[in-house]
């Protein structure tokens, strides 16, 4: 099949699946926040809220698009084109598995390798703070320029720790495109040790990690460092003046960016779609999953806590079978294992997200400005150079 | 493609670059400089010169121009007023500017070899590999040079940014 048609296809396909995500996100966040804090959650939309992403689309598109006066205008419409666009190229160059060969076509499962990868997606999210910084200032609003202000400072300043952080994985990759970056973290120590750059030698990334996922927090303006959107100080921050689609186009531009953050560390440091065991076993464990997750809806629905599980926990139960049979296919193995793999770890990280966003409460703006300059980016320096000296020391390995 | 791609990328880049010097207000100025410089870093691209191109947009499109818009976010610089024209400007201007824009396609096209069309693709030497390896062995002096140099810089920043606290 001709490259192009190819690639639209791809791109279907990521844009599609992306987007579901990106409307899942909140359905899984609202749901695990509420039971965090003891709540239900989005239950009245379909079975378990689950209907709830497509009543809020249709609510933010219906609504009234507000648009005060005094605004300028230009940027004003500009700037939530801005913030979505620029959080949707990055996926572009993210791979989610090995190369594969589907109807004879072989084909890599990833819209595009680009060679300087890293370096595109830094750009990327380097000049999307403009999205922010324009909208707070083109609503003509003091607590939106105040949020815009300090989302850029907050940007300009964590970018620093991340860069480094995302510095010394490349050192022991040697290599700047994603593909190979995952490519080079194939493979097992004594059979069992995954060649994860978390667990590689000379130097494993273990701290250049967490100093990646919480510069990617402040990144994204997630809690605990959602300043630009402190409600208790500043309103709604930069999108206090932003209603209907505009006001939407900033929520899924954080979604996005944290999609795209989790894609990120799960390539660079959790060893992309390689799985956690070697062998045979890796390409059973997603059945053994889905089985378990099977069993405990089974388990629920015989003893419900509310007297609709009874109804829709077996649902979800043989939903979760025919996801264990159809991963237990050796003839799907090529696509859906590395595929499982990726999703799973990427997953686990946008877990973590909402888990923090759960537990802890909001930084001080002085105290987010300080841990960023005094102890993360110094952090972040000595651990770039100890790679760095381990590399030159003992090499790659 | 890569003609298309470069027609068009030259027609932004241009278009911002005017677009920067006719706006009045500070911000549309920063902003139109952000497309010359996406669009210049699309036409690095085109040339090869991918890590070029990377470093034009998180350096300069990124870094350098955020702290810009900051600055002018921050002093909430309004639009520039025109001011009354002199006498001189107003005959002179656009013949001294026409007669600059000669002087200078003149001076290029003397001092540059001939022209040959550009082929794009034709240039492999631009990969961030190829650019550290001649960073390490055949630049190193300069490199180091202007690390030094970058240094000297930060150091005056705080020192000065000290002073004015005291």
């Amino acid at each position: 099949m001709n490259y192009y048609a190819v690639s639209v296809i791809k791109i279907a396909i990521v844009f599609a699946i992306f987007m579901t995500t990106l409307a899942y996100m909140q359905w899984v966040e609202r749901k695990l926040l509420a039971h965090i804090q003891s709540r239900t959650g989005p239950l009245r939309v379909g079975p378990h809220g689950l209907m709830q992403p497509l009543a809020d689309v249709f609510k933010l598109l219906t609504k009234e698009d507000v648009v005060p006066p005094f605004v300028s205008k230009f940027y004003y419409f500009a700037a939530p084109f801005l913030a979505v666009m620029l959080s949707l190229i990055a996926i572009s160059v993210i791979p989610f598995g090995p190369q594969i060969t589907v109807f004879g076509t072989t084909t890599y499962m990833q819209i595009s390798d680009v060679p300087a990868a890293v370096l595109f997606v830094l750009a990327i999210s380097s000049v999307s703070v403009y999205g922010i910084a324009l909208a707070g200032w083109s609503s003509n609003n003091k607590y939106s320029l105040l949020g815009g202000l300090r989302s850029s400072a907050q940007m300009i300043s964590y970018e620093l720790p991340m860069t480094l952080a995302i510095v010394s994985p490349l050192l022991l990759s040697n290599q700047l495109s994603f593909r190979a970056i995952a490519d080079t973290q194939a493979g097992y120590y004594f059979g069992f040790i995954p060649h994860w750059n978390i667990f590689k030698c000379p130097f494993p990334q273990i701290f250049g990690f967490l100093i990646f996922l919480i510069a990617g927090f402040a990144e994204t303006n997630r809690l605990p460092f959602d300043l630009p959107e402190a409600e208790n100080e500043l309103v709604a921050g930069y999108h206090t003046e932003y209603s209907s689609m505009k006001f939407a186009c900033f929520f899924m531009a954080e979604y996005a960016n944290m999609i795209t953050m989790a894609c990120i560390a799960t390539l660079l440091f959790l060893g992309a779609w390689h799985p956690l065991f070697p062998g045979l076993f890796a390409n059973y464990f997603p059945t053994l999953c889905f089985l378990i997750a099977a069993l405990a809806f089974f388990y629920f629905a015989a003893n419900p806590a509310r007297p609709r599980d009874r109804k829709t926990f077996p649902v979800f139960g043989l939903v979760m079978l025919v996801l264990a049979a159809l991963w237990a296919v050796p003839q799907f193995h090529f696509i859906l294992i590395p595929l499982w793999w990726f999703a799973a770890k990427a997953g686990l990280l946008l877990f973590t997200f909402i888990w923090v966003r759960g537990t802890l409460p909001r930084f001080r703006y002085d105290q987010l400005m300080r841990f960023a300059w005094t102890f993360l980016f110094p952090f972040a320096l000595v651990n770039l150079l100890l790679t760095a000296l381990f590399v030159a020391v003992f090499g790659g390995c | 493609m890569d003609t298309i791609l470069f027609i068009i990328c030259a027609i932004v880049a241009i278009l911002s670059a005017l677009n920067m010097i006719v706006q009045t207000h500070p911000i549309s100025s920063a902003l139109s400089l952000i497309g010359v410089m996406a669009a210049l870093a699309v036409l690095y691209l085109l040339l090869g010169a991918e890590f070029l191109a990377m470093a034009q947009m998180f350096v300069y499109a990124g870094a350098v121009m955020v702290l810009f818009v900051f600055v002018i976010m921050l002093l909430n610089a309004g639009a520039e007023k025109a001011s009354r024209k002199s006498w001189f400007a107003q005959v002179a201007g656009l013949p001294l500017v026409l007669a600059f824009i000669g002087v200078m396609v003149f001076l290029t096209k003397a001092a540059l070899p001939p022209f040959r069309a550009v082929e794009f693709g034709s240039w492999v030497g631009g990969s961030a590999y190829n650019i550290g390896h001649l960073l390490f062995t055949t630049y190193l002096l300069p490199f180091e040079v202007i690390s030094v140099l970058v240094l000297i810089a930060i150091i005056g920043a705080v020192v000065l940014a000290r002073k004015e606290i005291d």
